[in-house]
């Protein structure tokens, strides 16, 4: 049952991520999925093996690894808002080339 | 014998032919020249010793205790092995023909040498472009004819077979600038590698069930057995004959595995010795300089086709009906060639037309001998004729050569009367005229009196034909001969001094081969050549009645070539107005070349090689191309999909992942 509030913020996550064009908001979307995937990690653990704890590690390692690419990907952002003097992501596509 | 020697002989001409043309355009054109002719006479001095080594040494290598003449195989490198009986080898073969070709072809070759020096200049004595490669060229010519008479095996023989049409295609198209000297070489080339088509299958076949290339092998006689000196033990070169002899082999249309071999080894000789149909590229050959036209195609190369079948006459000797297709083809060219020669205009074209009569005869010849009439007397009358037709063939070409040089044109309308302008010229001419007409003494005579005889001693009808193409050959020679030097006072055009003779590196070689035409005829012969090594001595059963009838017939011939163009006479236009049909076809050589433009263009061209063309580029091509046009289109396609919106690619993705899952459902399900 806890897994369809996961899955709603799963598809949420999805949501944002295609549609946003501010990089912060993408950002969050990205958050969001990740952390209803932590949620899922869990929930199977509790459900399917209750005596075992790797699931929780895993979240609590997964918690962990978000965070600091959270603080990576805002230095990225900030640096790109010094160069481009935008984050706009329809604006960012000098990659292609 | 020592190996030293027959390495000389052929490492001299390789030799000079990489110093001339390596480093030829350093040199100095008269260095090139000399050094060229120094060359050229030490292989004729070591040839000379070599081949009087082998006929007068008496040593037990070269004549067995009974007398006869064997083949020595000098030496014998194993150049390419491939298994235990596919190897192949190079080697000096002495026996009574190559010690004999030796000798005609060093001096032909010393004499062209010679000759080139004075001719490859202008009037004013600057010398020609491209001097040394002109000598480089010779020499490379030598080397491979040498090559090829002295060759231990049908391969190495194939080898150098090859290599004097490579050399003969260079100095045919010596004069590069020249786009007919550049077509004819392209013909040449092209027709006589078509032929040698046919020599390397025969070759093929020949070896496939014999399982050798080695003459001594192939050729050890089936009568009295030449002792094989080499090697090889008379139980193989018994068991190699008897293989024919044996019915296992498989017959294919009619001819016996081995006909078939001969006839198409024979096919490579037709190309090389200019035999009908393959006798196209002779007459354009002589685009090349003449030395060249007297070396090459008239007294050397050309007679490879002769020599071939001399070679392998033991063979032939087992396949009566090979021989009778030799004969056949000669005498059809021999009457063919004498016939055009007849109404030619370029004195270089009848001489060549002439040549190549003369090889047909030497053909017929070999076609015509048997072992049971005077011990194959066809086969050393055939070499004889070789041997008198390079040296009287060389000096009237050299002759030409030198006519054209003094009158700057190849007509013998821009002739006429010249025989008290140049008397060296004329003299030594007409010899080689007497010569090739059959008169007695000159050398001629004799070799085609033994031809003659040996083909009464076949069959009349081809003695009556051979002898009426003899009265052909004395007409025709002596109406070019009293074109030239008769006919009617020379004009000399306005402008131009008097022609003169030429300086003594001309003069010097036409004395000589003269002198040799002149006495060549009383050498004995059979004691030296003949097919099984047997001496023979021809005067002992010369036949008188058979050498009347030849010099009545060709004085009759002379006698009305006389008649007709001594003095300037309407008697020649007459006759061509009495056979308008025959003197046209026979002055367009019976049309053969347009026959071939025919075949080639209409045919060949038209009807196979253009839809071959069409399909290979539509339909090859086109397959080809449409893949590439298919990948191409195929990424301009899709080249919008990488915008650089990120936010696109995850919806790609995202799509992607969920038609993944789903098809991944589909198949669980």
């Amino acid at each position: 049952m806890l897994l369809v509030p996961a899955m709603i913020m799963f598809c949420c996550g999805v949501y944002g991520f295609i549609t946003r064009r501010n990089m912060i908001a993408i950002l969050i979307s990205l958050e969001l999925m990740l952390n209803a995937v932590d949620i899922n990690f869990a929930v199977f653990n509790r459900y399917l093996w209750p005596q075992a704890m790797e699931g929780m590690f895993f979240t609590l390692f997964a918690i962990a690894i978000a965070a600091a690419e959270t603080a990576l990907a805002i230095a990225i952002i900030i640096n790109l808002y010094r160069s481009a003097n935008n984050i706009d992501v329809h604006d960012l596509n000098k990659l292609k080339h | 014998m020592d190996a030293t020697l027959p390495i000389l002989i052929l490492a001299i001409p390789l030799g000079m032919f990489l110093v001339l043309g390596l480093a030829g355009y350093k040199m100095s054109h008269k260095m090139a020249g000399v050094l060229g002719c120094l060359g050229m006479g030490t292989t004729l001095v070591l040839a000379y010793t070599t081949a009087f080594t082998y006929f007068f040494s008496g040593s037990p290598e070269f004549v067995s205790a009974a007398g006869e003449r064997l083949q020595a195989v000098i030496f014998n490198h194993t150049w390419l092995a491939f298994t235990d009986k596919l190897v192949i080898r190079l080697g000096f073969l002495l026996d009574p023909i190559s010690a004999m070709m030796l000798v005609v072809i060093t001096t032909i070759s010393f004499m062209v040498h010679l000759y080139s020096m004075g001719y490859m200049r202008d009037h004013h004595g600057v010398f020609e472009r491209g001097f040394q490669r002109f000598y480089a060229f010779l020499s490379l010519f030598s080397f491979s004819m040498l090559g090829l008479v002295v060759a231990t095996n049908i391969f190495q023989m194939y080898i150098f077979w090859e290599l004097v049409g490579a050399s003969s295609y260079l100095l045919i198209g010596f004069y590069y600038v020249k786009p007919s000297a550049v077509s004819a070489s392209k013909k040449a080339f092209i027709v006589t590698r078509f032929a040698d088509l046919g020599f390397l299958i025969g070759i093929l076949i020949l070896s496939y069930y014999t399982g050798t290339f080695n003459f001594t092998e192939l050729t050890s006689a089936p009568v009295e057995g030449l002792a094989d000196v080499f090697s090889v033990s008379e139980t193989t070169a018994q068991s190699v004959r008897s293989i024919f002899e044996s019915s296992a082999t498989p017959v294919f249309l009619g001819g016996s595995v081995l006909t078939w071999a001969l006839v198409l080894i024979f096919m490579g000789g037709m190309g090389k010795s200019a035999m009908l149909p393959l006798h196209i590229w002779l007459p354009d050959a002589m685009e090349g300089p003449t030395p060249v036209s007297a070396l090459i195609h008239a007294a050397t190369m050309v007679v490879a086709g002769v020599y071939l079948v001399a070679r392998l006459f033991p063979l032939y000797l087992m396949e009566v009906s090979a021989l009778e297709f030799v004969t056949w083809v000669g005498a059809l060219t021999a009457l063919y060639a004498a016939i055009v020669a007849c109404t030619q205009i370029d004195i270089k074209r009848v001489l060549a037309f002439s040549t190549i009569s003369q090889i047909a005869f030497m053909m017929v010849s070999l076609g015509v001998a048997r072992p049971e009439f005077h011990h194959g007397l066809g086969y050393m009358a055939s070499m004889f004729h070789l041997f008198t037709h390079a040296m009287f063939k060389a000096l009237l070409f050299l002759g030409a050569g030198a006519l054209i040089h003094a009158i700057g044109s190849n007509d013998y309308t821009a002739m006429h009367g010249l025989r008290k302008y140049m008397p060296v010229t004329h003299w030594t001419f007409l010899i080689g005229c007497l010569a090739i007409a059959g008169i007695i003494p000159f050398s001629g005579f004799f070799s085609k009196d033994e031809i003659l005889s040996s083909c009464l001693g076949n069959s009349t009808f081809i003695y009556i034909w051979m002898s009426l193409v003899a009265g052909l050959t004395a007409f025709y020679m002596f109406r070019l001969y009293y074109l030239i030097f008769w006919w009617k006072e020379h004009k000399i055009p306005e402008g131009h001094h008097a022609p003169h003779d030429q300086p003594w590196t001309m003069s010097l070689p036409l004395v000589i081969l003269a002198a040799i035409s002149l006495v060549a005829g009383f050498i004995p012969f059979g004691k030296f050549v003949t097919w099984n090594g047997h001496p023979y001595d021809f005067m002992a059963h010369f036949d008188w009645s058979v050498a009347a009838v030849s010099l009545c017939v060709a004085i009759v011939a002379i006698v009305l070539a006389t008649a007709m163009y001594r003095k300037e006479n309407d008697l020649p236009a007459k006759f061509r107005a009495a056979l308008p049909r025959l003197w046209t076809w026979a002055h367009h050589r019976f049309y053969w070349d347009e026959l071939y433009l025919f075949i080639t263009h209409k045919i060949i061209f038209d009807r196979i090689c253009r839809p071959i063309a069409w399909f290979d580029r539509h339909i090859i091509d086109g397959t080809m191309d449409a893949f590439a046009t298919i990948t191409h289109a195929a990424s301009r396609a899709i080249r919008p999909l990488q915008s650089g919106q990120v936010q696109l690619y995850v919806w790609w993705y995202l799509l992607g992942a969920l038609a993944l899952g789903g098809i991944t459902m589909l198949c669980l399900l």
